[in-house]
């Protein structure tokens, strides 16, 4: 119980108010007044429609909000659910607690599975406060695994157009599915159900303060538990909400995925170094779909700022990559627009070189994902280009190649990692 | 007459053979104190290059760019660099102590000026290794920043934020050496002017073409992409 002096005493207070719960719904939020409260109806809506003989609470997690959003979240009535012919059998409580001046996810989290470990909740969800497109099914896709078939962890899946979420497709879920060999398409999402016994282990990890400053917090939790050898599952929610986001969003974005991914690998080298091949993940309804609407996307630009990394950043790339590497992607940089091409096998050779080069931390380790960005783009060109008419089945099957890929080549990763001297 | 030479020549030889038998014993521990140092500063230096092999001395040196530098110099690793000079420093300065025990008074005070200024060379040598550092850093933050914001001419940035910390950073040793103050002060003072006056000419002058492409460019780009859709990478 040392997570209880973590937690403010009037929060404490509010805690022991509620007593023992069955569900516990967090809500990390900042600034959110524009979509929390429909957020919180949908909430509210899920938990009656499905779960309404069990004791719930919505915990709101808030990194300093200006803008009315924990009253919000806290003065969204029940009694609103009356019109909608819902009537719920126990109390659901919704209480909130500023764990911070400014938003941090790692310690709205933390907040959120130190209050978990008090409540003693049979299952735990986490909900996006921003999502514009949730549905009170979700909360039963997300935490019914957990209930009914002791998952311990269940991530979601979604209908995405097939140009959005480029980073999961071409990174994450490759690369993660080649070392810890399980085929989880979301690792890294705002929604996500837990069972109590997982949130339990996760807190008593002592990797709240390290370098990465906490980013990627939902990443590192699922990695923990397919290290940990949990119960693992997929749902799929539906339609995933799109975001606009600016270029350079791209870096933050870097950090939470690839940052997080690199600094777990060498706690648990021990785990993913014997592991070969990949197992699918039991998964509720679709696996993945894709939208093929067309988008405008201005792909030369994401020429531009590759060239322009590969060019400026050469001594950078000198500390991170091999020689080979190196050359070959200064080789494509001088191709044509036709012509040019970041072939798989040569992005997976980039990935786990930078992996081995942050493991070493051959320069400033927020340095070196920086410095992916640029090639990142180069990716992000070349998989546009080879996708701007493929079918949902052919986008499928060359997200399917690249994972292969990934694990074809993870010799290549071992190698470079027992050379760490 | 003569014997009051040969009186004379036998206190000299007397007077001599005393002096040199009241100095034969400081030579002797001048020596003693030279060997012993050569073995303590020695294991010193042996002791010193182990832990800086353990701490990685040579790779925090390459961030740096201190190890650049003495590569270009034809010298030895940072660690083998460092060790030996520390081996020579304390060397000497069980030799000078060995002089000093000698007794002569010109040279007891050199040797005290010596040791004082021991700590201030340590504390330069210090403040320079981490300002390399910081130049090597904050140089490199300044060009990841740009490139990914695609700001224009990133490595003048780069350039730019590494020369202003050196400069600082070598104002500072010099100081804190004591080596020709004013001259450092009045030359620290036309240096950074000359910087920044060259910094301000060079991007308004040289750079005027690039910030009127750079505006057009985000201008004309701001309408033209206004219909086109930025891309969620997760």
């Amino acid at each position: 119980m040392a997570e209880e002096s973590y937690l403010t005493d009037d929060f404490l207070r509010q805690l022991m108010n509620v007593g023992e719960v069955d569900i516990l719904i967090g809500l990390p939020t900042h600034n959110n007044v524009k979509t929390v409260g429909s957020v919180v109806h949908t909430i509210q809506s899920g938990i009656l429609r499905g779960f309404p003989r069990e004791r719930a609470v919505i915990i709101n997690a808030d990194g300093g909000s200006r803008d009315g959003t924990p009253e919000l979240v806290t003065g969204v009535s029940i009694d609103d659910m009356r019109a909608s012919n819902l009537h719920a059998l126990r109390t659901l409580h919704s209480i909130s607690t500023k764990y911070a001046s400014s938003p941090r996810p790692a310690d709205a989290f933390r907040t959120i599975l130190a209050a978990a470990e008090l409540l003693r909740p049979k299952a735990c969800v986490v909900m996006s406060p921003e999502s514009a497109n949730i549905e009170p099914e979700w909360l039963s896709k997300l935490l019914r695994p957990i209930f009914d078939d002791g998952f311990d962890l269940v991530t979601p899946t979604y209908r995405r157009h097939k140009f959005e979420g480029l980073l999961i497709t071409n990174l994450l879920y490759p690369m993660t599915r080649a070392l810890y060999g399980l085929r989880i398409r979301e690792a890294y999402s705002p929604e996500f159900g837990f069972s109590g016994r997982l949130g339990s282990q996760f807190l008593g990890q002592n990797a709240w303060n390290d370098e990465t400053e906490g980013a990627g917090v939902e990443l590192r939790f699922t990695l923990a538990a397919i290290a940990g050898k949990y119960r693992i599952c997929q749902s799929f929610l539906g339609d995933k909400d799109r975001v606009e986001r600016h270029a350079v969003d791209l870096v933050p974005a870097l950090r939470q995925t690839a940052g997080a991914l690199f600094s777990a690998l060498e706690p648990d080298f021990p785990v993913w170094s014997v592991v070969t091949g990949s197992q699918p993940a039991p998964t509720t309804g679709s696996d993945q779909e894709v939208l093929l609407e067309t988008l405008r996307v201005n792909r030369k630009r994401l020429r531009e700022m590759f060239l322009a990394g590969i060019a400026e950043l050469e001594s950078v790339f000198q500390s991170i990559l091999s020689p080979s590497t190196l050359a070959e992607l200064q080789r494509i940089a001088h191709l044509g627009e036709e012509e040019f091409r970041y072939p798989a096998e040569l992005w997976v050779r980039t990935i786990y070189e930078f992996a081995a080069s942050y493991q070493k931390s051959v320069i400033s380790r927020d340095h070196i994902v920086q410095a992916l960005a640029p090639l990142f783009r180069g990716r992000m060109f070349t998989f546009l280009t080879e996708n701007r008419n493929a079918s949902a089945v052919g986008v499928e099957k060359n997200i399917e190649d690249l994972c292969l890929e990934f694990e074809r080549l993870k010799p290549h990763l071992l190698e470079l990692w027992k050379s760490r001297e | 007459m003569r014997e009051m030479i040969v009186s004379e020549l036998s206190q000299a030889l007397h007077e001599m053979a005393r002096g040199f038998a009241h100095l034969l014993p400081r030579i002797i521990v001048m020596l003693i104190l030279a060997a012993l140092g050569w073995v303590i500063a020695y294991v010193v230096k042996v002791v010193l290059r182990s832990i800086l092999r353990l701490v990685k001395f040579d790779k925090l040196s390459e961030n740096a760019g201190a190890s650049q530098l003495l590569s270009k110099a034809a010298l030895p690793s940072p660690t083998e660099v460092l060790s030996r000079f520390v081996f020579w420093i304390a060397w000497l300065g069980f030799i000078l102590l060995g002089v000093s025990v000698l007794g002569i008074l010109g040279l007891q005070e050199q040797v005290a000026r010596f040791f004082l200024f021991l700590p201030r060379l340590f504390v330069a040598m210090f403040i320079m290794f981490f300002g390399l550092l910081a130049a090597s850093f904050f140089s490199r933050a300044a060009l990841l920043a740009a490139v990914n914001a695609n700001v224009p001419s990133p490595r003048v940035l780069s350039l730019a934020v590494r020369s202003i910390i050196i400069v600082f950073v070598l104002s500072i040793v010099f100081e804190e050496l004591g080596l020709a103050e004013q001259t450092m002060l009045v030359a620290f003072g036309i240096a950074f002017g000359a910087l920044m006056l060259g910094l301000a000419i060079a991007f308004g002058m040289g750079g005027r073409d690039l910030a009127r492409r750079f505006l057009e460019k985000k201008i004309v780009r701001g309408k033209k992409e206004e219909n086109e859709d930025e891309l969620s990478p997760l």
